[in-house]
């Protein structure tokens, strides 16, 4: 069932659900942010609509910069303006920026610990028909192995509005993964957003399983517990909207509670969130796992929906892998 | 390579023509994809693959033949368009451009379609794969040569300065390097971006011998590279001056069609005009 106390948006269950892409709620918090609090600064490499921080550049000209094709000289300037207390934010596609300067952010970001926002835009298949190489599955995992690193991973626009606002509060690096294409409206303003905190979205009376899902899997979850609940499989689901640092209280909370979990997300199994959760689990209170997510392969040229099904995350994998997942419990 | 006679330079044009065409009509089906990047290279293209290289296309890995590296990968259209009028494989193919199960993915990727020698759409990567071929080629002392297919916008990667200081030490004349100088890029013109000039006195400063040339005067272009063949102690990048979506003028020199497929109404219209344009050639 529906978690009252999420305060979901009601559209979403009724399967008629307002869409928008994620990385517009990043472009809104921008300005809002701009407005607020005049440290707040922004950067771009040659990518300035398409990662939405075109309207933060008319709004705030002096404090934009635009530095061309060059993702190493855009996270190291980044760096150099954080040291002088500013709060930058970067912005290109996630293949590139955490991929191309990775060693630049974990040097001059996360070692140096200062406020650097990264913003990986086009994020997973959901980049569709430009293929692989812009499709960044790796990217949670690039990450969240970086000490003095937050990682974001919001599952709707609303949401990535609110991780964004809060990435300027928090201490050290930031990432936020954020997609192109459209994604179902899942939350509202009034849905609680606390950063390291899960939120429990759907909660079956009798629930055989818990479903932890990040970003676009999120809607994918709730929409496989509906139709399981038919089926009388009862389950959780619950969004990790913050992969780092991991609410390791509530995934063990839960693991105990159903003794088997399912985990979900469009990024590689490897390095992942099935793989944050099976590191606090088997540390606490190991239960067998099934990881929906993507099998050490690349993606292709697609639409995102064409894409989901081939690699393995429609909602009819979640609802497989929880099957799998129930007769596994001793 | 062949002489090039009046006949076959008409033949050139006539192609070039032919490729924008294909480059309009796989792009529409495609509903996605960038135009102004691939019409602008068309004449390069034709030229490239229907006069100057050593190549086969019934054989694509065929041991002796030239490298092309499309270092600038998203203007892959233009070269999935050539390829498939050399006869590397079916012109109905195109169609297939950045759909699900296709082997012309949205950016080139190495061994999906024979032709493409290696995966590009990162900018800033393809200088240093080619230089890595033409050491290759060196170490096993063959004589064809490595021709790099660039943007200008990727001269703003530092990766690609890496290379170019490197090609320059290593005096590496059976590197080509060819730069779409179209002064445009996703932001806007390059200039006010983040500027590229003076562009050849940089390359010169590394140790490249530079020839500037109009990228649409295919004869002017043809021999440029005899040029850089002929030049033995240097790399030569050739800054080939090209306006983004030649042929088709609702996006000639529009920054704004650098990332943009035609719909249909558009793609009729060009279609027409590159048409018209191909006979008033044919007729010269
Ligand atoms: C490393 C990297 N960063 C960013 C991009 C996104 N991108 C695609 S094309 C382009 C720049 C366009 O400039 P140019 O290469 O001159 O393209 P043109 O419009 O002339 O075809 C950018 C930034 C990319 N493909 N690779
Ligand atoms: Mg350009």
């Amino acid at each position: 069932m529906n978690n009252e106390e999420m305060k979901l948006n009601s559209k979403f269950f009724s399967h008629a659900p307002d869409e928008a892409p994620t990385r517009d709620g990043f472009g809104d918090a921008l300005v809002e942010l701009g407005k607020e609090n005049e440290r707040v600064v922004a950067l771009t490499a040659d990518l300035k609509e398409s990662t939405r921080v075109e309207a933060f550049s008319k709004q705030f000209p002096e404090r934009f910069f635009e530095v061309g094709v060059a993702e190493q000289n855009l996270v190291t300037i980044a760096a150099g303006l954080a040291v002088m207390g500013k709060v930058p934010f970067i912005t290109s596609y996630a293949t590139f920026s955490p991929g191309r300067n990775w060693e630049q952010i974990r040097t001059t970001v996360c070692y140096n610990d200062v406020n650097v926002n990264i913003a990986g835009h086009h994020a997973g298949l959901m980049t569709g028909p430009d293929g692989a190489t812009h499709q960044a599955l790796e990217d949670i995992a690039l990450m969240r192995t970086l000490p003095n690193m937050t990682v974001f991973v919001p599952c709707d626009k609303e949401e990535a509005r609110k991780a964004t606002k809060a990435m300027t509060h928090i201490k050290g690096g930031g990432y936020i993964r954020l997609s192109r294409d459209v994604s179902p409206i899942i939350t509202t303003k009034e849905t609680p957003f606390i950063p390291g905190k899960a939120n429990v979205l759907w909660e079956s009376k009798r629930p055989k399983v818990t479903i932890f899902a990040c970003g676009t899997m999120v809607s994918r979850a709730l929409y496989a517990a509906e139709e399981l609940e038919k089926e009388g499989i009862g389950s959780i689901v619950i969004n990790i909207h913050t992969i780092k640092p991991i609410d390791s209280k509530t995934i063990i909370a839960y693991a105990k509670k159903t003794k088997c979990v399912v985990t979900a997300e469009e990024h590689q199994i490897a390095g992942g969130l099935g793989s944050v959760v099976a590191e606090v689990l088997a540390m606490n209170f190991p239960v067998p796992q099934e990881f929906v997510g993507v099998k050490d392969t690349f993606g292709e040229s697609g639409t995102p929906n064409e894409l989901f099904e081939k690699y393995g995350l429609g909602i009819k994998d979640i609802k497989e892998a929880v099957k799998n997942v129930v007769v596994r419990i001793k | 390579m062949e002489r090039l006679t009046e006949k076959k330079l008409a033949h050139l044009y006539t192609n070039a023509n032919r490729i924008r065409e294909l480059i309009i009509e796989s792009l529409l089906h495609a509903g996605s994809g960038h135009s102004a990047g691939p019409l602008g290279m068309a004449d390069i293209f034709s030229a490239l693959y229907f006069h100057i290289l050593t190549h086969n296309p019934k054989d694509a890995l065929w041991d002796e033949r030239d490298r092309v590296v499309l270092s600038n990968g998203h203007i892959c259209p233009v070269q999935y368009a050539t390829l498939a009028l050399a006869g590397y494989f079916p012109i109905k193919e195109l169609l297939t451009l950045r759909k699900i199960d296709s082997r012309l993915q949205g950016h080139p990727h190495r061994n999906s379609i024979p032709g493409i020698e290696t995966t590009s759409g990162p900018l800033g990567s393809g200088l240093s794969q080619s230089i890595g071929m033409a050491l290759a080629l060196s170490l096993d002392k063959k004589r064809n040569r490595v021709y790099c297919m660039m943007s200008d916008g990727e001269h703003q990667e530092g990766n690609t300065w890496e290379a170019v200081m490197f090609a320059g030490k290593k005096k590496l004349s059976n590197l080509t390097a060819i730069i779409d100088r179209n002064n445009i890029q996703i932001d806007g013109f390059t200039e006010d971006t983040m500027p590229l000039e003076p562009f050849r006195k940089k390359y010169e400063a590394f140790g490249w011998n530079v020839i500037d040339v109009d990228g649409h005067n295919i004869e002017e272009f043809i021999y440029s590279v005899l040029e850089a063949q002929a030049v033995y102690e240097k790399p030569t990048a050739i800054l080939a001056h090209t306006i983004p979506g030649k042929g088709v003028t609702f996006m000639e020199r529009n920054y704004l069609w650098h990332g943009k497929s035609p719909n249909k109404e558009e793609a009729e219209r060009a279609i027409k005009e590159i048409r018209s344009l191909g006979n008033k050639i044919s007729h010269e």
